[in-house]
C-alpha cells in the first residue's frame, strides 16, 4: 500500500507541474500579462510601466519567473484581488462552501437516480425502461446545462410559484429550510448530465459484473436473485464508479459554473464570472489553479479510496 | 479501372458495405443524419427565403410572439426576427462546431499517433499533458483563453478545439498502441520503410474508425462549448448571432418574452442531440467487436 501511495502521490505532483505550466501561459497570455491592471491606467506612462515591469521583474527570462510564480504559489501567496485588495486565497475560500454545496448535493442526486437507472437497465436489458434510459442519457447529455435552468425557472417559478429563481436565500431569513428551498432546482438542473453520465457506466458496469463466475456460483447456490443482485452484483459494479466520482470533478465544476451564473448562486463560478468582468486576472488566475488542484485532489482521492477497497489494485 | 475490378468476384458498392447496413438499421442515427442535413439546408438556404433580413430593427414589433404575423418565431427586445437570427447564428454555430472538430481532431490524432508509436518518455511527456488539461473545468480553460484572446468566431473555433482535442488524442493512442504490435507494423519495419509512413500511411488508416466516431461526437461537445460561452457574453459578439448568444439576456424577460430561451436553446439542443445520435450509430456501425450480422 505504501509504495502504491508513493507512486500515486508522485504521479499528483508531475500532474501538478504540468497544470502550473498550463496555467502560466494563460496568465502570460492575458494582454498586458501580469502589468493588466495598470495597462488602462490614464495617470500612467509607458516608462512607469517598463520601471513597474522590472520592478515586478517581468523582464527577466519566462522560465525564472515562472519559478519564482510557482514557489509564490507553494507558499500559499495567491496574489491580491484587483476589486477588494483581499488576498485571492481569502476570496476564493469565501465562495468555495456554496459551490462544494451545490457539487455535493448534484452528486448525491446523480448517483442515487443514475445507479438506480443503471442497475435496472442492466438487469432488465432491451425493456422499455432499458431502452428509454438509453435514448433519454444522450438527450440529456445534449441539452445546455442553462437552457435547462431558464426553463425550469420558467415553469416552477414563474408559472408555478413552487420554487425560488435564484440566490441562496430569501433577504431577511437565514434558515437551512429556506437555503435547502434554493438548493433544490439549480442541485437538480446540475445533476441531469451527471444522471446520464452515471447510468451509462453503471449500466454496463453492472453487465460486466451479472456474467462473472461468481454471479453464476452465487445462483447455483440458491441465492435469491435479489440477493445476488444487491450483493454480488451491485458491490461489484460500484468499485469503479468510485473512481468516475473523481473523474467527474472538472465537468462538474464546468455545470457549477453555468448553473451558478442562472441561479445567482454565489459560488467559484459566479464569482470566476464576475473576476472576468472586472478584469480581476489574480482572482480568474487563482480560481483556474484552484479547480485544477481541487480536480487533481478529488481523482488522488478517488485512486486511493479504490485501492483500500480493492486489494487487487494496489497489489497489481 | 473497370477493366481492374471487373473480373473480381462479387462487387460491393460502398452503400452495400457492413458499415453502412449496421448504421442505417439504427433509426435514431438516420434520424440525426436527416436533422443534421435538415438543419444545415435551412441555414443555407433559408435566411434568402424569409421576408426578413436578421439585422432589420422593427421597433414597432418590438417582442412579438411566435406565429404573430410575418415573424414565424416572434421578435426579439429589437423587433429583429428571430426566424431570420436562429437561421444565420446556425450558421456560425454549426461552422464553429465544425471547423473547431477539425482542428481538435488533427491536433488530437497527430499527439495520439506520435504518442503511442513513440511510447517512452515521448509518449509519457504528451500524455501527462493531454492529463494537465483534463484536470481544468473546460468552461474555465476557455473563458480565461476567451477574455485573453480577441473573441472573433476564428479565435473562439481556435480556443475550441485548443481546449478540446485531448479524448481525440486519449482514443487514438490506446488504438496505436495496440496496433503497433501487429505483424503489418513488424513487416513495414523490415521493408525499411520511415517513421512517418508508417505512423501515418499504414497505422493511421487502421485506426479511423475510433477517429471518425470521436470526431462526431467533437461537433457535438463544440457545437454546446460555444453555446455555453456565447450565453455568458464572451463568446460570439453581437450584432453577429449565434445560438448561444441569442440566449444571452434571454433570461430577464423569461416572465413576458419565453419564446427568447426557448426557441435558440430548442435548436442547440437538437442539432447537438442529433450529433450524439450519429455519433452512437458510427459507434456501432464500425466497432468490429459489435459484429452480428
Amino acid at each position: 500500500m505504501a509504495a502504491f501511495l508513493l507512486r500515486r502521490l508522485l504521479q499528483s505532483i508531475v500532474l501538478l507541474g504540468i497544470v502550473s505550466i498550463i496555467g502560466f501561459t494563460v496568465l502570460n497570455l492575458i494582454p498586458g500579462g501580469p502589468l493588466a491592471q495598470y495597462a488602462l491606467d490614464p495617470g500612467m506612462t509607458e516608462a512607469d510601466r517598463l520601471r513597474i515591469a522590472s520592478q515586478m521583474g517581468l523582464d527577466r527570462p519566462l522560465y525564472v519567473q515562472y519559478l519564482e510564480w510557482a514557489s509564490r504559489m507553494l507558499q500559499g501567496d495567491w496574489g491580491t484581488s484587483y476589486r477588494d485588495g483581499n488576498a485571492v486565497l481569502t476570496v476564493i475560500a469565501r465562495h468555495v462552501p456554496a459551490t462544494l454545496l451545490l457539487m455535493g448535493s448534484s452528486t448525491v442526486i446523480a448517483v442515487g437516480v443514475g445507479t438506480w437507472i443503471g442497475i435496472r437497465g442492466a438487469t432488465h436489458r432491451n425493456s422499455a425502461l432499458d431502452y428509454m434510459s438509453t435514448v433519454g442519457a444522450m438527450i440529456a447529455l445534449s441539452i445546455p446545462t442553462f437552457w435547462f435552468g431558464l426553463i425550469g425557472i420558467y415553469v416552477f417559478s414563474l408559472r408555478l410559484g413552487w420554487l425560488p429563481s435564484g440566490n441562496m436565500y430569501t433577504i431577511g431569513d437565514g434558515s437551512v429550510l429556506n437555503m435547502l428551498h434554493h438548493l433544490i432546482m439549480p442541485s437538480v438542473v446540475l445533476a441531469l448530465v451527471h444522471i446520464a453520465i452515471w447510468s451509462r457506466f453503471m449500466r454496463s458496469a453492472t453487465l460486466d459484473a451479472i456474467s462473472q463466475e461468481f454471479v453464476k456460483t452465487a445462483r447455483a447456490k440458491g441465492v435469491p436473485e435479489r440477493r445476488v443482485v444487491m450483493k454480488h452484483v451491485v458491490g461489484n459494479a460500484l468499485l469503479p464508479m468510485i473512481s468516475l466520482a473523481g473523474v467527474q470533478v472538472p465537468s462538474l465544476l464546468t455545470g457549477a459554473l453555468v448553473t451558478e451564473t442562472v441561479f445567482s448562486w454565489p459560488g467559484m463560478g459566479r464569482l470566476f464570472l464576475d473576476s472576468l468582468s472586472y478584469s480581476d486576472y489574480p482572482v480568474v488566475m487563482g480560481l483556474l489553479m484552484f479547480s485544477a488542484i481541487l480536480t487533481i485532489v478529488a481523482n488522488f482521492i478517488a485512486d486511493v479510496t479504490v485501492a483500500l477497497v480493492d486489494p487487487r489494485i494496489r497489489l497489481a | 479501372m473497370t477493366a481492374m475490378t471487373a473480373s473480381l468476384p462479387p462487387q460491393t458498392r460502398w452503400w452495400q458495405s457492413r458499415v453502412v447496413r449496421r448504421f442505417t438499421r439504427n433509426w435514431l442515427a438516420l434520424l440525426g443524419l436527416a436533422m443534421i442535413t435538415l438543419l444545415t439546408l435551412a441555414c443555407i438556404f433559408g435566411p434568402a427565403l424569409l421576408p426578413y433580413d436578421s439585422l432589420y430593427v422593427d421597433l414597432r414589433a418590438r417582442f412579438s410572439a411566435p406565429l404573430t404575423g410575418d415573424h414565424y418565431l416572434g421578435t426579439d427586445p429589437l423587433g429583429r426576427d428571430i426566424a431570420a437570427r436562429l437561421l444565420m447564428a446556425g450558421r456560425i454555430s454549426l461552422m464553429v462546431g465544425f471547423f473547431a472538430m477539425l482542428l481538435a481532431t488533427l491536433l488530437g490524432t497527430l499527439v495520439g499517433v506520435i504518442a503511442g508509436y513513440s511510447g517512452g518518455w515521448v509518449n509519457a511527456v504528451l500524455m501527462r499533458t493531454v492529463d494537465g488539461f483534463l484536470s481544468f473545468p473546460t468552461i474555465f480553460l476557455l473563458l480565461a483563453l476567451a477574455v485573453a484572446l480577441q473573441p472573433t468566431p476564428v479565435m473562439i473555433t481556435l480556443i475550441i478545439a485548443l481546449t478540446g482535442w485531448m479524448e481525440v488524442a486519449r482514443i487514438v493512442e490506446a488504438e496505436v498502441r495496440s496496433l503497433k504490435e501487429r505483424e503489418f507494423v513488424m513487416a513495414g519495419r523490415m521493408l525499411g520503410l520511415s517513421r512517418t509512413h508508417i505512423m501515418f500511411r499504414e497505422i493511421l488508416p487502421n485506426a479511423m474508425g475510433p477517429i471518425i466516431v470521436a470526431a462526431t461526437l467533437t461537433v457535438a461537445r463544440a457545437i454546446l462549448l460555444e453555446a455555453y460561452v456565447s450565453f455568458l457574453g464572451f463568446g460570439i459578439q453581437p450584432p453577429l448571432p449565434s445560438w448561444g448568444n441569442m440566449l444571452n439576456g434571454a433570461q430577464q424577460y423569461l416572465g413576458t418574452a419565453p419564446w427568447l430561451a426557448i426557441i435558440p436553446g430548442a435548436a442547440i439542443t437538437i442539432a447537438v442531440t442529433s450529433f450524439n445520435f450519429i455519433g452512437d450509430g458510427l459507434r456501432d456501425a464500425l466497432d468490429v467487436r459489435n459484429d452480428t450480422l
